[in-house]
């Protein structure tokens, strides 16, 4: 089974899954809070428009998480 | 020009949109033997039509590459043509790539600067590259209306929530509403039974009896009917409850979608009093027909109209030949009128590039192409009618409703936009005045904006415009800005 890490938790995916299908397929909805009213938020366009997805991968903030692939072992945040 | 471009064979033709429309231009101008880049967002080609997973993905899912999908042999024809056309270098197919800001020069070449879609760290950035005859066929986007609700997670664009299934082989809910208008919303049922789902509801704003208002249109696209016939056998089999007249008119839960209120609409989408119910739901699947991609176009001063359904289009005659000499559009951005279409104009856009550029074009063909795009196009006027944005939509809308998501401007704000100008609140304007300029540039909140801002009698054309006009056609980093195209105002929002 390929993982990655989300804070610290492994997350399991198959190859060739997106960060954002992963996360969704383990049950984990939302990964993000908002500036003003601190809601959360997590996959809504689901192809790279709306920008509601970002998160941190291996250092490299703002990734869209519906586009990023999942990789084995990479270091995933929240943002 | 400045020095940093990357110079391609003066005959080539760039190609941007790796969907049904793009490929189908740049099979035909490879076939011909003409040189052309094709540039694309995605990792593979298919566009939103034919998004697909990889190999990997395939073998590790025990699913088959094609699963869910129509018209799939005329895509894998053109995927081995053109894979066969990389390989003799005849096409340069850039996947992963985007274009953020495009231009002309003084000697008319449209100047493209590219960034990688996922960026890596220390990854080079791709050079800018300078060319005479361009095919944009960019595509569209799911297009949305707010409602009370819509910014929790667990409510999706139905286009995204395909797009996972396909891309991904992720069901985004298994107890879905899958709510708006079109028949685009069936096939996004069909997927999510196949993938598991129960209890299944459908929405519909209208009534599927509004496609009699055209009969003659709806048969003009045979296919279509086809697919109907099986979505009503799969929604059979898999109980799908289909509602028409209806709409979630709210989404409810902590923190993620947990329910849903439902209610009957009339004709013009104000609710019937005493009609709404509340249902369990983990899902809002939610749709409204699609937005055309104008950023590119529109930047380069493409005139444009409004078309049937009330996006704004590229104003392109038959063959995809737009107010720009040297720029073709092809695709979502000239009408959306489903994939199929999308394959003719890719072809006539092409059979135009090399006719324009003195290459002999067989005249029947193109005729043949023109009735297949008449019937496509009367198809679309028909599926328009029959699917419009209720009129009322926005009745549904409470004051402390988000109107634009990334910048958290609620309805109540917006309303409170002075309609004359002496009388503006300072604050309340800065406020509304951030609605559209959040990091998605308003493709998300857009539309819902420019109808809450429409004045009677005010010119779409010029309300839509304003809203889709971008400073960047994708928000980049700071590093990739400073190769600053020279006529672009960078007003530092592109920046992540
Ligand atoms: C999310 C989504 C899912 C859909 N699913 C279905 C479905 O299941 N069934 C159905 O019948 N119809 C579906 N549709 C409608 C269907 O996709 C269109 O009818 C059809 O794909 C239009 O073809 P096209 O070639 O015009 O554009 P598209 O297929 O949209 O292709 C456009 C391509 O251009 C790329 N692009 C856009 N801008 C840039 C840029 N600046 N730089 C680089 N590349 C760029 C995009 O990434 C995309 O690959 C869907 C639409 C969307 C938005
Ligand atoms: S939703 Fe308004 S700018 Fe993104």
């Amino acid at each position: 089974m390929t993982e990655f890490i989300l804070d610290g938790k492994p997350i399991p995916f198959l190859p060739g899954q997106t960060i954002g299908a992963a996360l969704m397929s383990a049950g984990v909805t939302s990964w993000r809070t908002t500036r003003v009213e601190e809601m959360p938020r997590g996959m809504f366009c689901g192809i790279g428009i709306c920008f509601d997805c970002l998160i941190t991968v291996n250092g490299v903030p703002d990734q869209r998480a519906c586009l990023t692939l999942a990789e084995e072992g990479a270091d995933v945040h929240r943002s | 020009m400045s020095t940093d471009l990357e110079s391609i064979s003066s005959s080539s033709i760039v190609i941007v949109g790796a969907g049904p429309a793009g490929l189908a231009a740049a099979s035909t101008l490879t076939a011909a033997g003409r040189p052309c880049v094709l540039i694309d967002m995605s990792v593979r080609p298919g566009g939103q039509f034919w998004r697909h997973p990889g190999t990997d993905l395939v073998l590790a899912s025990k699913t088959k590459e094609n699963q869910g999908h129509h018209h799939w042999s005329a895509f894998t024809q053109m995927r081995s043509q053109l894979e066969d056309a990389a390989r003799s270098g005849l096409l340069d197919y850039r996947p992963g790539q985007q274009v953020w800001a495009i231009e002309q020069d003084a000697d008319k070449h449209f100047l493209l600067y590219l960034t990688e879609s996922v960026r890596s760290q220390g990854a080079p950035r791709p050079a800018p590259v300078a060319v005479s005859t361009l095919i944009l066929a960019t595509g569209a986007y799911d297009r949305q209306l707010p409602f009370p609700g819509w910014t929790l997670p667990g409510v999706m664009a139905a286009g995204g929530v395909q797009a996972l299934l396909k891309s991904s082989r992720v069901p985004a809910g298994l107890r879905p509403v899958v709510a708006g208008t079109g028949p685009f919303l069936m096939p996004v049922a069909a997927g999510l039974a196949r993938a598991g789902a129960e209890h299944i509801q459908v929405c519909d704003a209208n009534s599927l009896t509004g496609w009699a208002r055209d009969p003659w249109g709806a048969v003009q696209a045979p296919s279509k009917g086809l697919e109907g016939v099986e979505y009503a056998g799969s929604f059979l089999r898999h109980r799908v409850r289909m509602r028409m007249r209806t709409a979630v008119v709210a989404a409810m839960g902590d923190g993620r979608v947990e329910a849903v209120r439902l209610a009957r609409l009339t004709r013009d989408g104000s609710v019937i009093q005493g009609s709404e119910w509340e249902i369990p739901a983990d899902l809002v699947a939610t749709g409204w027909g699609f937005t055309p991609s104008l950023e590119l176009p529109l930047a380069l001063g493409t005139a444009t109209r409004v078309d049937t359904d009330g996006s704004l289009i590229v104003d392109a005659d038959p063959d995809g030949r737009t107010s720009v000499p040297g720029l073709l559009a092809a695709g979502e951005i000239v009408g959306v009128a489903g994939a199929v279409q999308a394959l003719t104009q890719g072809e006539l856009a092409a059979l135009a590039a090399l006719s324009d550029s003195g290459a002999s074009v067989s005249a029947s063909r193109r005729r043949k192409l023109h009735s297949r795009s008449r019937r496509g196009a009367r198809f679309a006027r028909a599926m328009n009618k029959a699917a419009p944005v209720p009129q009322n939509w926005s009745s549904w809308l409470t004051d402390e409703t988000i109107v634009c998501r990334c910048e958290e401007v609620t309805h109540g704000v917006l309303k409170q936009m002075p309609t004359d100008l002496d009388a503006q609140e300072p604050r309340t304007l800065r406020v509304a005045g951030r609605a559209g300029m959040g990091m998605c540039q308003g493709r998300v909140c857009g539309f819902a904006v420019s109808c809450l801002g429409h004045r009677e009698g005010g010119d779409r054309v010029a309300e839509l415009t304003s809203l889709g006009r971008r400073p960047v056609a994708a928000p980049v980093p700071l590093a990739e800005i400073a190769q600053t195209p020279s006529q672009l105002q960078i007003s530092g929002t592109g920046a992540q």
